[in-house]
């Protein structure tokens, strides 16, 4: 089934539930070396769960992750930041530290987990930023750049230790689309040669196409679907073809009320301003 | 509870274990900590040692001319402030402003996924944050309590000296005479474990934050209040182990 040899992540029966509510349920699929793996899905439908599960920071409610062979599920600390020490993380919203310039952030994992001089550090920031198109912002707070930019920043210190496995959430949201064809060029180049392993969240069905080698869609804490680009491009599965088209009307349902919507049926509503109506503005 | 006693026991490692294994604590992180928890409070913290001083000496001057004792009056300002006054009151204005800012901090990273994303570098939290936080928190306290004691004995001289009538000399002799090494090492040891106290209890805060915006401010609110508590408790507890027990 791989062409590529070697599993990176092995994924099995993975259930997560938040009270009684199962988020991911039931997934199972493997990641080998070099792939690029998409995950697709609607917001809400557990991408970032699944990813938080695969670096080991959420646990799961039963089943089984293993990153390079090993059960992260199973570790301790310390070995679980072991594993660490060989993967690379984009947060959906860039999770720069927000005291720390851009160029500091970067060059965290650097201080922290090697003997390099100041200067080499220097060198390979700069590298790093250049790789993602920020050339000269080293000195800027988080603060003071836009989203797309955090973003960026938040791929390059991903990037700083050469990791052997990049989870990416949504690494081209926000972006322009030039902005999102450099990133998805870097992600491809990083991984020929199966150097880089990584697995990429994503809305942006253009920029999923262009480097997925294999791709998952999440629904209702499943898989939809999965294959390769032309397959899922030519499913049968109607919920697929909404997705990837983005048309409103199909059969992935619309919220329109919690009775219709099972999945937040636990919430339950709450009156505000007691006796009047929910948004009713007092008069007189 | 059970996260403040993990905190603790991860705190404890990293100071007293880890340095052993080479992974030494970085000082440009722990004097930054120092300027804004300690240096920035200065100015603050020495107001309130003033008043305090001129109040101390007052109310000492009311009760004492009675007695026809107002010779006393440097003894009362310089023992109530060294024992208690001093580390009290002090550790009050740092638990209002840099507790509350400690928690407010690091609840916003938690709730922005800073502390997530460390921890995904392999970089551990109490390590980075929490260690150079408590070691300026534990330098800074007692350094902050002495400081104030020099200006609220400032205070009380300042009421002998213009109010009533004695002389620079003979306040500096008497308050001098009055107090031993004992009264300040027993405010030092209070203001050590309150610095402990307050820096803990503000970091617990911080790095459990749940639900957003709204959540860091409960935590912080929180905080403050669990601080000041448990700081007077163990008040009263070490001012009976010192002079009660004994
Ligand atoms: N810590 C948590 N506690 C409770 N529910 C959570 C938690 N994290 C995520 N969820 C729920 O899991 C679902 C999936 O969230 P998420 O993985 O962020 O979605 P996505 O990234 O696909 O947009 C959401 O309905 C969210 O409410
Ligand atoms: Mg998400």
């Amino acid at each position: 089934m791989n062409s590529h040899g070697e599993t990176i992540i092995e994924v099995n029966d993975l259930v997560r539930r938040f009270g009684d509510r199962a988020v991911l349920n039931d997934i199972s699929f493997n990641v080998h070396r070099g792939e690029i793996l998409v995950i697709m899905g609607g917001s809400g439908c557990g991408k970032s769960t699944l990813l938080r599960h695969m670096i080991g920071s959420m646990k799961p409610t039963s089943g089984s992750v293993k990153i390079f062979g090993e059960e992260i599920t199973a570790m301790k600390e310390r070995e679980v930041e072991r594993v660490r020490l060989r993967l690379g993380m984009l947060f959906q919203s860039g999770a720069l530290l927000a005291s720390l310039t851009v160029g500091e952030n970067v060059a965290l994992p650097l201080m922290q987990h090697t003997k390099k001089s100041p200067d080499e550090i220097e060198r390979i920031v700069r590298q790093r930023l250049e790789m993602v198109g920020l050339t000269g912002f080293e000195d800027l707070k988080p603060d003071e750049i836009s989203g797309g930019m955090k973003k960026r920043v938040g791929l390059a210190r991903a990037l700083a230790l050469d990791p052997e496995l990049l989870f990416s959430d949504e690494p081209t949201s926000g972006l322009d689309p030039i902005m999102t064809a450099v990133v998805d060029q870097l992600t491809l180049k990083l991984t020929q040669g199966s150097h880089m392993t990584a697995v990429v969240v994503s809305h942006d069905m253009t920029s999923a196409f262009r480097i997925a080698t294999r791709m998952i869609m999440l629904g209702h804490g499943s898989i939809v679907a999965q294959g390769t680009p032309d397959e899922i491009r030519n499913s049968s599965n109607p919920e697929v073809q909404q997705f990837i088209h983005g048309e409103p009307d199909g059969p992935i349902p619309l919220n329109l009320s919690q009775e219709e919507h099972k999945d937040h049926s636990h919430v339950k509503p709450r009156p505000f301003f007691r006796a009047r109506g929910r948004f009713h503005r007092k008069t007189g | 509870m059970k996260n403040y006693l993990q905190l603790n026991l991860s705190l404890l490692y990293w100071i007293l274990i880890a340095p052993f294994t080479g992974q030494f604590f970085k000082i440009a992180p722990i004097f930054r900590q120092m300027v804004f928890i300690g240096v920035r409070a200065a100015p603050m913290v020495a107001l309130t040692a003033f008043s305090v001083g001129v109040t101390l000496a007052m109310q000492a001057a009311h009760s004492l001319e009675s007695l026809g004792a107002q010779m006393y009056i440097p003894d009362l300002v310089m023992i109530t402030l060294l024992r208690e006054m001093g580390p009290v009151l002090i550790a009050v204005i740092v638990i209002g402003r840099s507790g509350s800012a400690v928690a407010a901090e690091l609840g916003t990273m938690k709730v922005s996924e800073e502390i997530e994303a460390l921890e995904v570098m392999a970089i551990n939290p109490v390590q980075y944050l929490v260690v150079p936080r408590f070691l300026a928190m534990l330098v800074m306290l007692p350094a902050l309590t002495i400081f104030g004691n020099y200006i609220g004995i400032l205070g009380g001289w300042a009421v002998c000296r213009f109010a009533l009538d004695f002389n620079t000399a003979g306040y500096i002799m008497r308050a001098l005479e009055s107090a031993d090494t004992w009264d300040l090492y027993s405010g030092m040891i209070k203001s050590a474990v309150f610095a402990w106290i307050i820096i803990t209890i503000a970091c617990n805060a911080g790095l459990n934050v749940e639900g957003g915006a709204e959540g860091v401010g409960q935590a912080t609110t929180a905080s403050v209040v669990q601080a000041l508590l448990a700081m007077l408790v163990m008040n009263a507890v070490l001012t009976g182990i010192f002079f009660f027990a004994a």
